[in-house]
C-alpha cells in the first residue's frame, strides 16, 4: 500500500461542482500547495467549506468558486479576508454564513452518516434566515423543545495539511490546536493530504508522538509530500504564518488587475517557483509563529 | 484603596468592565480586542477570582497574559483549551464573553456580519457571524462599544441579527425563546443593561462629565434611568497599577480617538 501522490494527480481527481472542505483555521495550516495546484487548474463551480483564511480569498478571487459554507474567512490580523470581502460586496458567490459551532455539528453529523445534528444554536438569529432550507425538530421527550436540525455537511473531499504522513496514510499535526481536521476528514469520500514530512512508516520513525494522530488512514485517499505548503499559512511548529505576504496579497485586492498580478507573480509556475518567489526555503523557514 | 485623581477614558473602561465578571463563579471569561481583555485580567486578580482565562490561543492560564510582545515573560500554562473545548464551554453555558458589536439594536441582539443591501450582497460584508448565534444563546455575554453613537446603537433592529437578544419574534413558531443572559454594555459614555421593564435599556452609570440627555441623544432607543443610576467610579491606584502591569506597551491608549481622559470636561 503506498498512497503517495504529487499535487497534480491530486487535482486531477476533483471534478467542477464538487464540494471541498479545508483542514486548518483561518491563516493556520491550511493545504495551500494543493489550492495553489487548483488556481493553476480549469476547474470550477466548486462549494467550498472552510473555518477560511486565504484559500477561500484566493479561489474566490480565481472565480472558481459557486457557493460559499463558513463559519467566518479571516486573516487574524487583518479580520475579514480580503477577497471574501469583495466577492461578498459584488454578490459573486452563493453563501451559507453559518455560526462556527454550527459548522462543527454539520460536519460532525456527516462523519456520523446522520442527516442531522439537534442544537439550540441559529435559534433566534438571522442564521436560520438566510439558510431558508433549515428546519427545525421537535424533541420527542416530555421537555417537547423545537431546535434546530442543523444538516449534515457531506463533503466529496477534504484537503488537509499536516506535520508527518507516511505512505500507508497516517498523519501526525503538530500545534497546540487541533482545529476540526478531524471533523473535516470523516465528513469526506475522499481526503487528500499534503505534508512537510513524508516517511515510509511512521510507527518506525515517530512512534512517540502517535498521540497527535487527528484522524484514522482509513479516511486518507493520498499523501502528497509538501515542505512548506501551507505558506504563507502557519504551520506549527515548521513557520509562522507570512503576514509581510499576506500584506502583500491583501493589498492586491485593491488594485485594479491586482489578482493576476498576484497569480503572475507567485502561483503560476510551480511550488518551486513558488518558493523562490517568496524569499526561500530558509526565510520561510524563519519565520516565527504567532504570540496573542 | 486610593481613588485616583488621574485616569484616562480607556483605563475608567477596564475598571469598570472588569466587574462585569464580579459574580460569575469560575467561567471561562473571554474578553475580546484590548479593553475587554484587559478588563478579565483585572477582575481575574481582583474582584473575580474564580474566573478561567486562555493564552488567546489554545491554553489555559491562571496568571493573566500582558498584551503585546513578552520579552523574556513565559506563560505558565494551567490546562488545554483548543476550540473543540471553547465550544464545549460555551454550549455548557460556563463562559462570559466581552464582545465588540458594530451595531446594536433595543433588544440586545448585536451585529458583525454584515450591512447595508441584501445579505447575499451586503454594502458592507463585515466578519459574519461567527460564535454570536451559539455564544449568545448558550451563555452571558457583556459589550464594549467604543463610540456610543446612534450608528452604533440603531433604531430599529440591527441589520443581520448576529447575537440574539430579547426579542420572541425571531424565534421560529413553537420555540421557547432562550433564557438570554445579557450582561452589561460599556461605552465611551456610560455602562447600560437591558434589565428595565420588559427588557428596556436602562443606565446604571454615567461616565464623569457626562449626562444622560447625552447619552439619550447619541442613542437610537429609548433609554431609562436605573434605579440609583450613578457616576462611573474612578480606578483605584491600585487597578491602575495592575492594569499598567498587564499592559506594557500602553496599548489601551490606541483604543479610544485621542486618548481622552476619564474625566470630561463640562
Amino acid at each position: 500500500m503506498n498512497k503517495e501522490m504529487d499535487l497534480k494527480a491530486v487535482v486531477a481527481q476533483l471534478r467542477d461542482g464538487m464540494t471541498i472542505g479545508f483542514g486548518g483555521w483561518g491563516p493556520r495550516r491550511k493545504p495551500m500547495a494543493l489550492v495553489r495546484e487548483i488556481l493553476r487548474s480549469d476547474l470550477k463551480d466548486l462549494t467550498l467549506v472552510a473555518y477560511g483564511g486565504p484559500e477561500i480569498g484566493m479561489l474566490c478571487a480565481s472565480g472558481k468558486v459557486k457557493k460559499l459554507i463558513y463559519g467566518f474567512v479571516s486573516l487574524d490580523a487583518m479580520p475579514i479576508e480580503p477577497y471574501f470581502r469583495k466577492a461578498r460586496e459584488a454578490g459573486a458567490v452563493e453563501v451559507s454564513e453559518l455560526d462556527e459551532g454550527l459548522l462543527l455539528l454539520g460536519l460532525q453529523a456527516a462523519g456520523h452518516n446522520l442527516p442531522f445534528a439537534a442544537t439550540r444554536v441559529g435559534l433566534g438569529s438571522d442564521v436560520m434566515k438566510y439558510n431558508p432550507d433549515f428546519k427545525t425538530v421537535k424533541s420527542p421527550y416530555a421537555d417537547g423543545e423545537v431546535l434546530l436540525a442543523m444538516p449534515a455537511i457531506k463533503l466529496d473531499v477534504a484537503l488537509i495539511h499536516v506535520s508527518r504522513a507516511d505512505r500507508l496514510g497516517n498523519t501526525q499535526t503538530d500545534g497546540p490546536d487541533p482545529f476540526f481536521d478531524g471533523l473535516f476528514a470523516r465528513a469526506a469520500d475522499k481526503v487528500f493530504v499534503t505534508t512537510e514530512v513524508l516517511v515510509d512508516r511512521i510507527d518506525a520513525e515517530y512512534s512517540d508522538k502517535a498521540k497527535s494522530q487527528l484522524f484514522e488512514r482509513c479516511f486518507v485517499t493520498g499523501v502528497v509530500k509538501a515542505p512548506l505548503g501551507a505558506h504563507p499559512t502557519a504551520s506549527h511548529d515548521a513557520y509562522g504564518w507570512d503576514m509581510g505576504h499576506l500584506k502583500d496579497y491583501a493589498a492586491s485586492a485593491t488594485e485594479e488587475g491586482g489578482w493576476q498580478r498576484y497569480f503572475d507573480q507567485y502561483v503560476k509556475g510551480d511550488e518551486a517557483s513558488y518558493a523562490a518567489s517568496v524569499g526561500g526555503e530558509a526565510k520561510i523557514r524563519a519565520l516565527p509563529l504567532p504570540i496573542f | 484603596m486610593t481613588t485616583a485623581k488621574e485616569f484616562t477614558l480607556a483605563e475608567l473602561i477596564v475598571a469598570v468592565g472588569a466587574q462585569a465578571w464580579a459574580n460569575d463563579g469560575e467561567v471561562l471569561a473571554t474578553g475580546i480586542g484590548p479593553l475587554p481583555r484587559l478588563a478579565a485580567g483585572l477582575a481575574k486578580l481582583t474582584c473575580a477570582p474564580g474566573i478561567m482565562m486562555t493564552d488567546g490561543e489554545a491554553y489555559l492560564v491562571e496568571d493573566p497574559i500582558p498584551l503585546g510582545p513578552r520579552g523574556d515573560y513565559k506563560p505558565k500554562l494551567s490546562g488545554w483549551m483548543p476550540y473543540s473545548r471553547v465550544f464545549d464551554s460555551v454550549w455548557s453555558g460556563r463562559r462570559h464573553a466581552m464582545v465588540t458589536p458594530v451595531q446594536v439594536d433595543r433588544y440586545g441582539q448585536g451585529n458583525i456580519s454584515a450591512l447595508g443591501g441584501e445579505f447575499q450582497k451586503p454594502k458592507v460584508a463585515m466578519l459574519g457571524v461567527r460564535g454570536f448565534p451559539g455564544n449568545s444563546i448558550c451563555h452571558k455575554n457583556s459589550m464594549f462599544l467604543p463610540n456610543h453613537s446612534k450608528r452604533t446603537f440603531v433604531e430599529g433592529e440591527v441589520d443581520v441579527v448576529a447575537s440574539v437578544g430579547y426579542n420572541a419574534r425571531n424565534w421560529p413558531e413553537g420555540a421557547k425563546p432562550a433564557d438570554v443572559k445579557l450582561g452589561v454594555v460599556i461605552t465611551d459614555l456610560c455602562v447600560f443593561d437591558f434589565n428595565g421593564p420588559d427588557h428596556a435599556a436602562q443606565v446604571l452609570s454615567l461616565h464623569p462629565g457626562v449626562t444622560f440627555e447625552q447619552v439619550q441623544d447619541a442613542t437610537g432607543f429609548p433609554l431609562l434611568r436605573a434605579e440609583g443610576m450613578t457616576t462611573t467610579a474612578a480606578p483605584t491606584e491600585e487597578q491602575l497599577a495592575i492594569i499598567a502591569k498587564l499592559d506594557p506597551h500602553n496599548v489601551r491608549a490606541t483604543v479610544l480617538k485621542g486618548n481622552p481622559s476619564g474625566v470630561r470636561a463640562a
